[in-house]
């Protein structure tokens, strides 16, 4: 358990620029944006005369809302909320991404993999750890980033709009951060689950290529899934051709962007009724979230992941390339 | 003095060579062995055997274990230096020594430091930042503060300047060596570890063409300097070797009679890089 705590912390500090610094920097960049918003829509405001706030208008526009008009006060908050989280989902899913290819690709390129081996650690330690670091650590430290960024983001409108005269408090009561902040912390296992084909399949490429495992990754299934697109080969499975780019493609690639997982659900107009009704949480709402584990796609997934890291053990151990 | 390693019959086939050919060797525990062949003759392979980093066939113990199937309880006993690039470039002082520290069970943290103070490393100071001689004092200062039993060293110095490479093996020979512990390197600076080695093994083609202790090495083989009316008689008693020197003819033997020897002009003891020149005459002819 030591050696194993010891190896993630490795993980860690060889990637911290990927894990720490990717979702802060782009964090940092989205606040600043945000910022330079506000900003612009101030002085623009202040120039055509447009100061709301100054008469006291937005208050007693506040004052007269009624129950229904601040609750779409509180889901904008939560919208700002929910899109840095989907900002840094996006960087996650690409540092997943890299991180796998290089996983069991860097150290035999530099053939540190040397040293590593002649540690006693065996290699299923090795690669369960790096598994580990990709499917938990990297969402954990990505989750942390942004409720603190989503936190900012809503202090930061807070505080304009307490400039403006109104009772910042009275808006915040409306947004749920504290309800953002669990369902995002429930959606991790989630999504290790679900990222787990992928997380397999590029750590298979990343261990068996002898150059450019991130080519082999993609070209591997586009090449095999343009085959069959042209020659139709789903056809004589009563399958067509986007299912295997819905079921093997996307599974094995587009699963490490956390965000995939919502295509699967049914988005129809019931859902988006919900949506309407419970605000934009109820996209990453838990119950919601987990109805994923009754689809059979899931597990298969894990499975197929499953075997996919034990092919990795396997080759880890046997690679010599000398 | 128990054995550290037997080896029998080892196979080894790559595409059209083999690096491993029906090799078998005996090591004993307090000893140091020079495996020494020219490019290509199978010594990486056999290192690699020896640490189960590759698959082969033939009969293989290392301190009781395996190393095709035992080998994570062997890298507990078992240490080596592969070439100076490979600790990983992104690692800082104290990060590898806090990981080794906590992933080997018989590290000790007090002596690697103490290794470390004498050197210019600083805890912050990353890989890549350092010289090549820097990084190997980082690499030999973790190994030396494991309590292995079997040190591998595979062109430990390789592209290291004199001043590093003498302290290497001094540090080897004073801090690090007794009779517990094995160490077994390859080299092709072998002038610089002739007066350290204990045994000698050449290797060529996958085959161990000479496998002796040195003192035997000492009795069997001899070097005479001859002057040229006596060089005829000498190239008789089928030399090894023969090379011109000032005007002189200096004979390489195997196994050939002293007294007859010394006869013939001043007996010397050849040294290794005469010995393996000789040995490997026509290996890339």
């Amino acid at each position: 358990m030591k050696t194993f705590y010891w190896l993630v912390k490795r993980e860690y500090w060889e990637h911290r620029g990927g894990f720490l610094w990717a979702p802060i920097v782009t964090g940092g960049i989205f606040v600043l944006l945000n910022i330079m918003g506000i900003i612009t829509a101030e002085v623009f405001g202040a120039r055509h005369g447009l100061m709301i706030g100054g008469n006291n208008e937005l208050t007693q526009l506040v004052a007269k809302a009624n129950a229904g008009d601040l609750a779409q006060v509180g889901n904008a908050l939560d919208l700002a909320f929910i899109s840095s989280m989907a900002i840094i989902s996006v960087v996650l899913g690409f540092v997943v991404l890299f991180y796998c290819l290089g996983s069991l690709y860097d150290d035999r390129r530099d053939h540190s993999v040397l040293f590593w081996k002649s540690l006693p650690i065996s290699d299923t330690t090795t690669v369960l750890s790096k598994v580990v670091s990709a499917t938990v650590l990297a969402p954990i430290i990505a989750v942390v980033v942004s409720i603190a960024l989503g936190m900012l983001l809503i202090m930061i409108f807070a505080l304009v709009l307490s400039f403006h005269g109104v009772s910042a408090w009275q808006l915040l009561s409306q947004a749920h951060p504290l309800r953002a902040t669990i369902s995002l912390l429930c959606a991790i296992p989630l999504y290790a689950l679900w990222a787990l084909p992928a997380v397999g399949w590029l750590m298979l490429c990343s261990v068996w290529a002898r150059t450019k495992p991130f080519l082999w990754a993609v070209l591997i299934p586009a090449l095999t899934g343009l085959m069959i697109s042209w020659f139709g080969i789903m056809n004589l499975l009563n399958l067509s051709s986007s299912w295997f780019w819905t079921h093997i493609f996307q599974r094995i690639l587009i699963s490490v962007f956390p965000v995939s997982s919502l295509q699967s659900y049914n988005i129809d107009v019931e859902s988006f009724s919900h949506v309407h009704q419970d605000g934009p949480l109820a996209l990453i709402d838990p119950i919601r979230i987990y109805s994923l584990l009754a689809s059979p796609g899931l597990w298969i997934g894990v499975i197929a992941g499953a075997v996919l890291i034990i092919a990795a053990i396997r080759l880890r151990r046997a690679r010599d390339d000398s | 003095m128990n054995t550290v390693i037997t080896a029998s019959g080892l196979n080894k086939r790559y595409k059209n060579t083999h690096a491993l050919d029906q090799v078998s060797f005996q090591i004993e525990s307090g000893r140091i062995v020079g495996l020494i062949g020219p490019n290509g003759a199978g010594k990486t392979t056999a290192l690699k055997a020896i640490l189960g980093l590759t698959d082969f066939d033939g009969q293989l113990n290392v301190l009781g274990l395996d190393p095709r199937t035992q080998r994570n309880q062997l890298m507990e006993q078992v240490c080596f230096i592969a070439d100076v690039a490979v600790l990983p470039r992104w690692i800082r002082v104290r990060e590898a020594v806090d990981f080794v520290a906590n992933v080997h069970p018989r590290f000790d943290r007090v002596k690697c430091e103490t290794f470390l103070a004498r050197t210019k490393l600083q805890p912050e100071q990353r890989v890549k930042q350092m010289s090549k001689g820097m990084i190997v004092q980082l690499h030999l200062a973790l190994v030396m503060a494991i309590d292995a039993r079997l040190l591998v060293l595979d062109e430990p110095t390789l592209g290291l300047d004199i001043l590093y490479r003498k302290q290497f093996y001094q540090s080897l020979l004073e801090d690090y060596f007794d009779e517990n512990k094995t160490i077994i390197i390859t080299t092709h600076q072998v002038e610089e570890i002739e007066h350290i080695l204990t045994d000698l093994m050449f290797i060529r083609d996958g085959k161990i063409v000479l496998d002796a202790d040195m003192d035997a090495i000492g009795e069997r083989f001899a070097e005479v300097m001859v002057s040229a009316d006596k060089a005829a008689s000498a190239r008789q008693m089928n030399p090894l070797d023969e090379r011109q020197v000032f005007g002189k003819s200096i004979f390489l033997f195997d196994g050939a009679d002293r007294a007859v020897l010394e006869g013939m002009g001043e007996v010397r003891r050849p040294s290794i890089s005469d010995l393996f020149v000789a040995t490997m005459k026509g290996t890339y002819a």
